[in-house]
């Protein structure tokens, strides 16, 4: 068991045979993932990768059965590919565009209302399922098959969170980078949620940033629903109010938002809060002993 | 982007929102034919000058060693002349700008909208922003305007009113009533009011604004609805699509050094600590200055490298952290994926030659890709840089360094 994505997850790529596309695309492919082709406008017919390539998202899953698209597309129209993806029916989209503004961002989260498909992203390292998928741009190697599961709005700090749990022989089972826009597809709190019932995630590791308010509803509804320990990290607590940390979603706004205050709520809710981010894989070891 | 006041209200006009009336001006000179062009076109008696610098509070705030406030009345073309000499070259500290101040190289000189007439005049707030929970954006209003609207928000919740706008349309007519009504307005300011409200949205949306705030929003004596102050954010990502609007950006009102790391696509934050940091993804450089704090040191930048880090980048950034005289060290946190921790270690190796003279003491933690031959090289360049892997070893090296400085 896993969530979102599993060894049978059929994957084509948006923005296939871009710099980034192709990259990446044969990153997945040799860490197993079942890449089915890609989308490139204006170039359908051909092939690349080895891969048949589409004009439509449309074309590429009648012709390919894919349920997973991963977008590599611009950032000014990534939102357009978002869209595109849903149209045509793809479960789960999975956006790596960095930058794309927040206005179109609105725009396709309001095309997505009521359909069937889930986004994770943007400006996301992806989706991995230790040992099985990968989609993303995460480093494959350091996922290694166990019993954690990751909620993440950072990448790089996903990896030093797989990294330490590998390090303490726990392991990971999914892994889910939900990007640190202003909108993003899926929020914390339903990352957290898909691997509260995943019968093989024993524990779930949630790290957050300054911004927002998605981790503190998180630790609201882990406290009333969560049957697995949670270790929990906010990056930032030493961020300025009013600056952008970086990441478009990253900015302190009121007293609700700060790393403290967020830190606060998790503890009230049960959460394993940890101080240093070079503590989670030992508290997580702590807490599963 | 944040723009200035004059560059808002020029912008705005072009969505037909009504604004005061100005004409930005470099030198005192400049300001008394402004004076002069006001008070024919708009027979204005008096007009307003303006300092124009990225910050709030300029009403209440000096200009340094002066008692000069940031906005002032002029009564005559002489008072408006030598009000723009006392603030134009001078630095205006404002509650927002902090001890440093800003210096002003522009004034608007601005109609009077305070005049007499049938009716009183009316001070409101409203701003247009992104509600993230929601993914809609939300217009903030009050009947309060004029004031510090955070005041309002704490002192009066109830005086704060909200309007969500649906993601799929534009703002509709009767939520635009709607806001016209709450403000208590009738007859032509509410009909005036309807239409404001309506093409400031499109201007919030046609402009890509991360943040558009109208404060105050004021009704004329004569029943008119104009901005008399505007504060504009655009979306940093949307300017590719507005290369005119990006041609506004006043690099002079940005921090130099951070100007300096954007030519390098670098991420670069300055901060007030003794310790600075290299690190690759804006988490992992968030957490890494938690770390600093928690080792007994106190952060001196953010700074993200992104994707690319190698010889150039990280040189540049050594550059960058080093101009402040307060760092006493530095901690490089890379978590290489697809970057590779051994290029990393060259490249800081290569930097740390090119510039020969570091005298803070350098800790590298390169983790993941090739983590042990980067490690290796590090040890093996006979430099003064401290290698670690795991991330507490960098902590307690850090503490090291800052115990011994």
């Amino acid at each position: 068991m896993s969530v979102l994505v599993n060894k049978d997850s059929k994957i084509i790529v948006q923005g296939f045979t871009g710099t980034e596309g192709t990259f990446h695309a044969t990153q997945m492919i040799e860490y197993g993932s079942q890449v089915v082709g890609g989308v490139t406008p204006g170039k359908g017919g051909s092939s690349h990768l080895d891969r048949p390539v589409f004009n439509t998202v449309s074309e590429a899953v009648t012709a390919t059965g894919a349920n997973v698209s991963i977008i590599f597309v611009p950032p000014a129209f990534a939102a357009d590919a978002i869209m595109e993806a849903t149209d045509a029916g793809i479960q789960l989209i999975v956006c790596i565009t960095e930058g794309i503004p927040v206005q179109d961002m609105v725009k396709a989260k309001n095309f997505m209302a009521g359909k069937n498909s889930r986004l994770i992203g943007p400006n996301c390292p992806g989706v991995i399922t230790a040992g099985e998928c990968k989609v993303g741009i995460m480093p494959g190697m350091i996922f290694i098959p166990g019993k954690v599961g990751i909620v993440s709005k950072s990448g790089t700090l996903t990896y030093e969170a797989a990294d330490q749990l590998a390090k303490a022989g726990l392991g990971v089972t999914t892994a889910i980078g939900i990007g640190g826009d202003p909108i993003i597809g899926t929020t914390t709190k339903e990352a957290v949620e898909l691997l509260m019932n995943d019968p093989q995630t024993e524990a779930i590791v949630m790290i957050g940033e300054i911004g927002g308010s998605m981790e503190a509803e998180a630790a609201q509804w882990i406290k009333a629903n969560g049957t697995k320990p949670v270790v929990g990290f906010i990056a930032g607590q030493t961020a300025p109010p009013g600056r952008r940390m970086g990441h478009a979603g990253a900015i302190v706004g009121g007293a609700d938002d700060t790393a403290a205050a967020k830190m606060k709520i998790m503890d009230e809710c049960g959460i394993h809060v940890v101080q240093s981010p070079a503590d989670i894989g030992r508290k997580m070891a702590e807490v599963l002993k | 982007m944040n723009l200035h006041e004059y560059q808002a209200k020029e912008l705005l006009k072009k969505y037909n929102v009504p604004v005061q009336e100005g004409i930005a001006c470099n030198t005192p000179g400049e300001a008394e034919e402004a004076y002069r062009q006001i008070h024919t076109q708009y027979s204005s008696k008096f007009a307003v000058v303006k300092a124009q610098i990225h910050a709030g509070g300029r009403g209440k705030g000096k200009i340094r060693g002066t008692e000069q406030r940031g906005v002032a009345v002029g009564k005559n073309a002489e008072a408006v002349k030598e009000i723009a000499q006392n603030i134009l070259g001078g630095t205006l500290v404002t509650i927002q700008t902090g001890e440093a101040g800003k210096v002003v190289n522009k004034v608007l000189v601005a109609q009077d909208v305070y005049y007499e007439g049938p009716n009183p005049i009316k001070e409101f707030y409203l701003s247009i922003l992104l509600d993230r929970a929601k993914g809609q954006n939300v217009i903030m209003y009050s009947t309060e305007g004029g004031m510090d609207i955070e005041e309002v928000a704490h002192n009066t919740p109830e005086k704060i009113f909200k309007e969500w706008v649906h993601p799929g349309g534009l703002l509709q007519g009767f939520q635009a009533r709607k806001i016209a009504f709450n403000l208590g307005l009738s007859g032509e300011a509410f009909k005036n009011c309807v239409k404001f409200v309506t093409n400031l949205y499109n201007a919030y949306v046609g402009l890509d604004c991360a943040m558009l705030e109208i404060n105050p929003l004021f009704k004329t004596s004569d029943e008119k609805i104009i901005a008399v102050d505007c504060k504009m954010n655009i979306d940093d990502n949307a300017l590719t699509r507005h290369a005119d609007v990006a041609s506004l950006r006043d690099i002079s009102e940005e921090d130099p050094t951070e100007v300096e790391a954007g030519k390098y696509n670098l991420n670069f934050v300055k901060l007030d600590g003794n310790v600075g940091c290299m690190v690759n993804g804006a988490g992992l450089a968030m957490a890494t200055m938690d770390m600093i704090k928690l080792s007994g040191g106190e952060p001196a930048n953010f700074l993200d490298v992104g994707g690319s880090a190698n010889a150039q980048t990280v040189e540049a950034g050594f550059r960058i952290i080093l101009k402040d005289p307060k760092v006493k060290a530095i901690l490089i946190n890379i978590f290489g994926g697809i970057v590779r921790c051994d290029r990393v270690a060259q490249g800081v190796i290569d930097a740390y030659k090119n510039m020969g003279n570091i005298e803070v003491p350098i800790i590298v933690r390169l983790q993941g890709t090739n983590a042990a031959e980067a490690k290796q090289l590090i040890d093996e360049s006979g430099l003064k840089v401290q290698s670690a892997i795991m991330l507490s070893e960098a902590a307690d090296l850090v503490n090291k360094a800052v115990t011994a400085a």
